[in-house]
């Protein structure tokens, strides 16, 4: 049974190590400034250029944060201090839910409800867009973060005694002020934690915004333009990736970095919460 | 300084900061609930829209057939490959991942030191699994089936999803093993039985409810994941009889009919959506109803 | 004793949780200007007659108050009272010192803020004023931005001290303040409280029988949620009428 624990931590390393192998073949060819800085993305002509999909990632990952994140730090709070005691035990159940939706789910609700949306969204801003675009993209993303914030955030608040805010309320604060001056600062790490939590996952996720993203391997210019995010080119281009000499060690790398980066974001947000927990004692 | 002047000035210089206090938090109480009916809103509508597509669809044919008319795209037929396929898969990797794992978190809880240096490697490592995106481990799944020589079939896609579950599965199962009291392992070790006999017949017991649980939050993950099974799996419209062959599944069969032009292959998107997602809301009650019968009976 | 002025009067309160009842028809005044110390064995529900005193009570949901409580002739729990303003009318000394989550200054000066006081030389020079107050000044003058939570646990209540006074309160309620502090700081907290009685209603929830005798003026022994008996301590101490707080006194129950 002993040898069973050493699995965890050898798949850790097969992973990052198989990755890293089949990427060898073409960081070898290819210095990995121009493979991650070029915007020209042509395999058949051995062109990998991966900035478009690291824009492509990050512009959605932004648009998705810049929506979730005040969303869901509301609703948290709101959870935490505000909400009567009956509510409670139903929001819980219905944050879960959310988080158990399979990402095709979202991807199909996305081409049903949001595609059309953004469309005419677009319209209303005199551009034009077929809808498949960052901004859906990020939409969609945005709802799939809902539930990480939250979880990490209301749990986060409850760890703060209410004595605390019994201190503040006793000053004359008023429950919102109390809220703002003392809550939010003493958890002000923790939630920090919880947005990188949400960011990561943001990152990793592939299928539902694959959908409605619109897969051009462009730059993005705009939010209405259509994206390619890095998960996105892995899920697309495995069937090619065999025909195309060095293809599949370009995708075998866009991986590479993808996971590289999201254990960043985790190993980060462990950190602060980590060092938040230890201040607290 | 102090006292009972105070009321005037209170009411005095404070009338109008008064006033804006409470609009500020006036203001916030209407965007908190908003936010949060938001986020209800979004998964009603998800839900509802799902459902409303997908219910119509849902008739027993398509349940019960294979699609007809030829790789997958055919107009006529059902969605019953995909079904199957994915209970194959979903279960064959939960049961895997459970073979794999159980053994991990007892041996951490019940063999080692709960707190040792090699549980919190150990521990690490699976927080470290928990956060690798699913299409990472399709990669190394894909990765894997060239090493190995395997072509795309059920096997393929059993072991990259058992690879996805392990570490939810354990995460979970370890959440609730910790639970069990030192005073209970070390009562069972003074009656003489062995470190396994007490893995097992003890800690195990105490803890099914939880470990149940943590098998249906898995399962309910790797059913649901597309990114792992796209490569590995492959797609299909029969039904696979043997490891060997490919196997459809309900995400990727959502996937993949999802975007032709053919009204009736897009109605056995919306069936596969619809039934993924009932499945998905009836493991999530029967998780909750599990934690709750679980949490009554236990001694805080 | 000479006749003492109310400051509080606490008319037929009730607190109820659920079915439970915690203080049973208090009916009492609190005499102005004195130390009032409120007695009794630990779980009668002094800390919650406290708490009901500064409407501290509601954001607990599950609780029923109801009676009247009078404060300067306003009903505290009367319709359309802000609790807000009855808050800032009391300060509040916790077992366990309470400090916000920022600077020295900025705890000091959190009330004053709130309440529009913004410019910095009358901030500064009214933070000044609470930390001599509390007796803290010249211990904190040179590190007034840095956090509160390094300063030691007897500092820190001080500073809570200081910070409840800044708020401008007419009366300073302290839910066992020395009990979680060493025999010097509770000494020199004590010390403040018997100074600032001149200017302040202090109301202080005690277990130590000694503290009570050294600063009360006026005592109240609640019992299982009861007023047993109440008046001013000289007389409570020598010649307490009801056998229950005679057994209290003498340390039979405790």
């Amino acid at each position: 049974m002993f040898g069973l624990t050493l699995v965890p931590g050898l798949l850790v390393f097969l992973m990052l190590f198989g990755l890293f192998w089949k990427a060898k073949a073409i960081l070898a060819v290819k210095p990995i400034g121009r493979l991650l800085l070029s915007s020209a993305w042509r395999p058949s002509r051995g062109e990998f250029g991966l900035l478009p999909f690291l824009a492509g990632t990050l512009a959605v990952t932004v648009v998705a944060m810049v929506i979730a994140v005040p969303i869901s730090l509301l609703t948290a709070i709101y959870l935490s201090e505000y909400a009567p005691r009956r509510l409670r035990p139903i929001a819980r159940p219905v944050v879960d839910l959310l988080a158990g939706l399979p990402s095709v789910v979202f991807g199909v609700w996305g081409v049903l409800m949001v595609v059309p949306l953004v469309e005419k969204l677009a319209r209303l801003f005199h551009t034009y867009s077929s809808g498949y675009s960052i901004l859906a993209g990020g939409i969609v993303l945005a709802i799939m973060v809902f539930p990480t914030i939250i979880h990490v955030a209301v749990e986060v608040f409850s760890s703060i005694s209410q004595e605390l805010r019994d201190a503040a309320l006793s000053l004359g604060a008023t429950k919102w002020e109390t809220v703002k001056k003392v809550v939010l600062r003493k958890s002000g790490q923790g939630i920090v934690a919880a947005v990188v939590l949400g960011l990561s996952r943001a990152f990793g996720e592939t299928m539902a915004v694959l959908m409605v993203v619109g897969n051009i391997p462009r730059v993005p210019h705009s939010i209405f333009d259509a994206g390619y995010p890095l998960p996105a080119l892995l899920a697309n281009n495995y069937g090619e990736m065999m025909s195309v000499p060095l293809y599949d060690s370009a995708l075998m790398l866009a991986a590479l970095v993808l996971l590289l980066v999201v254990l960043f974001f985790n190993s980060l947000a462990r950190v602060i919460l980590v060092r938040a927990e230890r201040r607290a004692m | 300084m102090k006292g009972n002047g105070r009321q005037a000035n209170d009411q005095g210089r404070g009338g109008g900061q008064w006033r804006r206090r409470r609009a500020e938090e006036g203001l916030f109480r209407v965007l908190m609930v908003l936010s949060l009916l938001v986020v209800v809103g979004c998964l009603t509508l998800i839900v509802a829209t799902i459902i409303w597509k997908g219910l119509p669809a849902l008739k027993l044919s398509m349940i019960t057939q294979t699609p007809k008319g030829g790789y997958y795209l055919g107009k006529e037929g059902g969605i019953l490959n995909a079904i199957l396929g994915s209970l194959y898969l979903a279960g064959g990797a939960t049961f895997l991942a459970l073979l794999l794992g159980l053994p991990i978190v007892l041996y951490l809880n019940v063999y080692a030191r709960r707190f040792s240096r090699l549980a919190g490697f150990v521990r690490f490592s699976f927080d470290v699994l928990w956060g690798v995106p699913s299409i990472v481990y399709g990669a190394f799944g894909f990765l894997l089936m060239v090493f190995f020589g395997l072509r795309t079939s059920l096997l393929a896609g059993i072991i990259t999803v058992a690879l996805l579950e392990l570490p939810i599965m354990s995460r979970a199962m370890d959440e609730v093993i910790r639970l069990v009291p030192r005073d209970l392992t070390e009562a069972s070790f003074s009656l003489g039985a062995t470190r396994l006999e007490t893995a097992f017949k003890v800690v195990v017991r105490q803890s099914l409810p939880g470990i149940l649980t943590a098998v249906l939050i898995a399962f309910g993950r790797g059913i649901g994941d597309a990114a792992s099974v796209l490569f590995t799996a492959g797609f299909t419209d029969r039904v696979p009889t043997s490891l060997l062959q490919p196997a459809a599944t309900l995400p990727l069969a959502i996937f993949f009919q999802l975007g032709t032009p053919f009204p009736e292959v897009r109605e056995r998107a919306y069936a596969s959506a619809a039934v993924l997602t009932i499945l998905i809301l009836i493991i999530s009650l029967v998780s909750r109803a599990l934690v709750r019968r679980y949490t009554r009976h236990t001694i805080r | 004793m000479t006749e003492f002025k109310t400051h509080i009067s606490i008319q037929g309160l009730n607190v109820n949780h659920g079915r439970l009842p915690i203080l049973k028809d208090i009916t009492l005044d609190i005499p102005d200007k004195r130390i009032t110390v409120i007695i009794g064995p630990s779980g009668c529900g002094k800390t919650t007659l406290l708490k009901s005193l500064n409407r501290l009570l509601d954001p607990y949901d599950g609780l029923e108050v109801t009676g009247r409580i009078m404060v300067d002739d306003e009903d505290i729990y009367g319709p359309g009272v802000e609790a807000t303003h009855i808050r800032r009318k009391m300060g509040l000394l916790s077992q366990k010192p309470q400090v916000l989550p920022m600077s020295i200054f900025d705890n000091v000066a959190f009330a004053p803020r709130i309440h529009g006081l913004r410019e910095k030389k009358k901030l500064t020079q009214t933070v000044e004023h609470y930390l001599r107050l509390a007796g803290l000044w010249d211990e904190v003058k040179d590190r007034l931005s840095t956090p509160a939570s390094r300063l030691s646990v007897g500092q820190q209540q001080r500073l809570c001290l200081a910070r409840g006074l800044a708020a401008e309160p007419e009366i300073i309620l302290g839910d066992e303040p020395t009990s979680a502090l060493d025999p010097q700081s509770s000494q020199h907290v004590e010390r403040r409280l018997l100074e600032l009685k001149s200017d302040y209603t202090i109301i202080v929830v005690t277990h130590i029988l000694r503290q009570a005798k050294r600063i009360a003026d006026y005592i109240v022994f609640l019992y299982l949620g009861e007023v047993v008996e109440h008046g001013p301590a000289e007389r409570v101490f020598a010649q307490p009428r009801d056998p229950r707080t005679k057994a209290y006194l003498t340390g039979e129950i405790s």
